[in-house]
């Protein structure tokens, strides 16, 4: 771990700067910056620009797509987007599916998927939790039964993060249910086009739909559309389970979260909104919250220079993800306190809230949002028995 | 190496029975020890070479004090070469480096910082303790409490108010007017209360120029923080395991306690404390040689912290030992007590918390 930047690591750090100014639309970074709910459009326009420049998965495998960076430049990277306003690109595509097929799939699987899922050609959900399978994600009852050359799926899938939205779904089904429920797990990809899938929304407590759930009646899935072996499927959705963990500290969201906040405290505070002991309080937590942040951030950075000197961390994943989460849901708390009554009224189509205030009536919102942090990805409380297992040996 | 050698060290001649038998007998630290770790070359470690130490940075302190605070290990090492070392390492002249260094390296020479005041704010840099010129000299007058290893020290850096500003003074301990009242501290660390009743002190005394005080104790305080905060994770590394031992064998209604899921996740908590402070004190380390205002937020930082950690830690240990945690023979009450004394010297959490509000963070200097 190194606090010096290098020459080459400045002159970075100023590429992607001028390359995110440039090229950053004006309405996606106001979006942002209100806390307002992005759409399909803006998120799919924004990758598609991120992946022409060959940094929408720079995490990928250098010949899948990836780039050569160091653990610095990662973190200049994730910084500078942060900074900037920038949406993430699809974690379901670039965190999760995609760092699969890379290393799970075959050349086949390869050529037909990654280069879509690069692009946002192809938007993907995850079917794994069920409405009997949250926690306990391995007690997943989908059964998918083979018939010729194909998979009959037929079951059901939960929460599953804008399906609405979906061309395709990885998905865990059960193969075979006569040994440990670990074992029988299958990892397909699922075309949501296919015959016989019914996606119904799940309105949550933040007013939005996101959240689906997904019906299988004889859905026909070719064999072909299979990562890796029939009943491995638990190995594969570990890895991908990791690698959602660690995308979920998102520390670039709270950092960006963080500089917002400050400048909020500066501007009520002259508005007369804030007492001066408010805004005494309000700087103390900001304080509080930004060494975790930072805390958190080099430990990040010490798992990542671990894990490229072939050392990983055990369970560092959960960690990261306890902690990351506990931060971002502290942010939503403390915008929400600054809304106060004047972020009772729901965003409302028609009504345009003057630029200033965009961020009043997103704060409710933004926090019920939030909740769901601490739950997906294996709940909070699920990361604390990894952690106790695996590292503490308890 | 270095750490492997250090570790070698405490691992084998600091085990816990050796702690407490060491903390019951004479000053409360052991000089048999203190001349092992001459011979190691610990002593000599940060110290310039061109003065007769080794040119440590801060990242070799931070590997020491992380072994030392492992073993809760009672020797003056961060009064005298961390703390009295460093205001000779930050402001002393070629001569006054020269006369101390060598015979510090080699365990001889033992120096304490006497700044601390009674009825004075918790953390400061400018005392009451008052210099008055008397010919070419001075005249120093002003109480002094929470001197770390006081009572066995041959000189003091000692802080103290002169017309021109602050100024730090280089004080024998066997000079006119000063009385000495040793003290226990409740961590094990002997402290003493220093008297100075019109003490006179030489010309050659002064360390840095008359006003330059203030600089230098900000300065020192950085890093008297960067390798408390490693200390501390030595402490906290060893407490977790400790309790993560005691969860695996201690069994009650017939089975390990640490089968139990409230206690797991009590102990993840501390684990992850002790993560997120390991990362702080490896920030304070590299700080070190970092610009003044990036140096003293990120320690500020660090120093909050591991604060917030160790309070965890060591409740959350204690607690999950039950009665054998508040027993004084057991290690776990007394790396409780430690961690709880790093958090009150030079800026608990709460005031770099509050240090960092009013300068609006960190991120500006990221």
């Amino acid at each position: 771990m190194e606090l010096d930047f290098t020459e080459t690591e400045r002159a970075f750090r100023q590429e992607v700067r001028d390359f995110l100014a440039q090229n950053l639309p004006d309405d996606l970074r106001r979006k942002m910056i209100e806390r307002r709910h992005l759409g399909k459009e803006d998120i799919v326009r924004w990758q598609r620009i991120l992946n022409a420049r060959g940094w929408a998965t720079p995490a990928w495998p250098v010949d899948h797509g990836g780039q050569p960076w160091t653990p610095a430049q990662r973190y200049i990277f994730q910084e500078e987007m942060a900074l900037a306003h920038a949406p993430e690109p699809l974690p379901f595509n670039v965190n999760m599916i995609g760092p699969i097929i890379c290393r799970f799939g075959t050349d086949a699987q390869k050529r037909r998927f990654l280069a879509r899922i690069a692009n946002l050609d192809d938007w993907w959900c995850q079917g794994f939790s069920e409405p009997g399978a949250g926690s306990d994600l391995a007690s997943l009852k989908t059964r998918a039964e083979r018939d010729g050359d194909h998979y009959v799926i037929n079951g059901q899938k939960i929460w599953t993060t804008q399906a609405q939205h979906a061309d395709w779904m990885f998905a865990l089904v059960r193969t075979d249910a006569s040994g440990r429920k670990q074992e029988g797990i299958t990892f397909l990809l699922i075309d949501m086009r296919t015959p016989g899938i019914t996606v119904r929304p799940i309105e949550t407590i933040d007013g939005e739909h996101d959240a689906n759930e997904v019906f299988f009646d004889d859905v026909r899935v070719p064999v072909e559309n299979r990562i890796g072996e029939e009943g491995k499927g638990w190995t594969y959705a570990k890895h991908l389970l990791r690698s959602e963990r660690s995308g979920i500290a998102r520390i670039g969201l709270s950092k960006e979260r963080l500089i917002q906040l400050r400048r909020l405290e500066e501007e009520l505070s002259e508005k007369g909104v804030l007492s001066p002991r408010e805004r005494e309080r309000l700087r103390r937590a900001l304080a509080e919250v930004e060494v975790e942040l930072r805390a958190l951030e080099l430990t990040q950075l010490r798992v990542v220079a671990a894990d490229s000197q072939g050392h990983p961390a055990p369970a560092a994943a959960s960690i990261l993800k306890l902690k990351g989460t506990e931060i971002q849901q502290r942010m939503t708390e403390l915008v929400l306190e600054l809304a106060g009554p004047a972020g009772l009224a729901m965003p409302q189509a028609g009504i345009e809230p003057a630029e200033e205030d965009g961020w009043i009536e997103a704060a409710a919102p933004f926090y019920f949002n939030m909740r769901k942090v601490s739950i997906f990805g294996g709940s909070n409380e699920i990361q604390k028995n990894i952690i106790a297992k695996t590292v503490l040996g308890l | 190496m270095l750490g492997e050698s250090v570790e070698r060290f405490v691992a084998e001649r600091y085990d816990f029975e050796t702690r407490l038998r060491i903390a019951r007998e004479g000053e409360g630290w052991s000089r048999a020890i203190w001349q092992e770790m001459a011979e190691l070359g610990l002593l000599a470690l940060p110290f310039a070479a061109e003065d007769g130490g080794f040119g440590g940075t801060g990242v070799e302190t931070m590997i020491v004090m992380e072994a030392l605070g492992r073993a809760l290990v009672l020797e003056p090492y961060f009064s005298t070469v961390v703390l009295a070392g460093g205001a000779l390492r930050i402001a002393g002249s070629a001569g006054q480096r020269q006369a101390r260094v060598g015979r510090i390296a080699a365990g001889e020479h033992l120096m304490a910082l006497a700044h601390y005041e009674p009825g004075a704010p918790r953390h400061f840099l400018a005392p009451a303790t008052a210099a008055k010129r008397d010919g070419e000299g001075w005249r120093v007058t002003g109480r002094k409490i929470a001197v770390i290893h006081g009572a066995s020290a041959n000189e003091f850096v000692v802080s103290a108010a002169t017309d021109a500003g602050t100024a730090l003074f280089i004080v024998p301990a066997d000079a006119g007017g000063i009385t000495i009242a040793a003290r226990r501290g409740y961590d094990g660390v002997p402290v003493a209360e220093v008297a100075f009743d019109s003490t006179p002190v030489g010309a050659e005394a002064l360390l840095g120029a008359p006003g330059e005080g203030e600089t230098i104790l900000g300065r020192l305080f950085d890093e008297a923080n960067a390798a408390l905060a490693a200390e501390a994770v030595g402490i906290m590394a060893d407490t977790v395991n400790l309790t993560t031992e005691y969860l695996k064998t201690r069994v009650q209604f017939g089975v390990p306690i640490g089968s139990f899921q409230a206690l797991q996740h009590r102990a993840v908590d501390m684990l992850v404390q002790l993560e997120l402070a390991r990362s702080m004190a490896i920030l304070a380390a590299l700080s070190l040689g970092q610009p003044d205002e990036v140096r003293h937020r990120n320690i500020a930082a660090a120093k909050a912290q591991i604060g917030r950690s160790g309070r965890v830690i060591g409740q959350q240990a204690v607690q999950l030992h039950g009665a054998i945690g508040i027993t004084a023979e057991y290690k776990v009450g007394h790396a409780f007590k430690r961690l709880t004394a790093i958090d009150a010297l030079f800026g608990d959490a709460d005031h770099h918390i509050d240090f960092l509000a009013e300068r609006g963070g960190l991120l500006a200097t990221a």
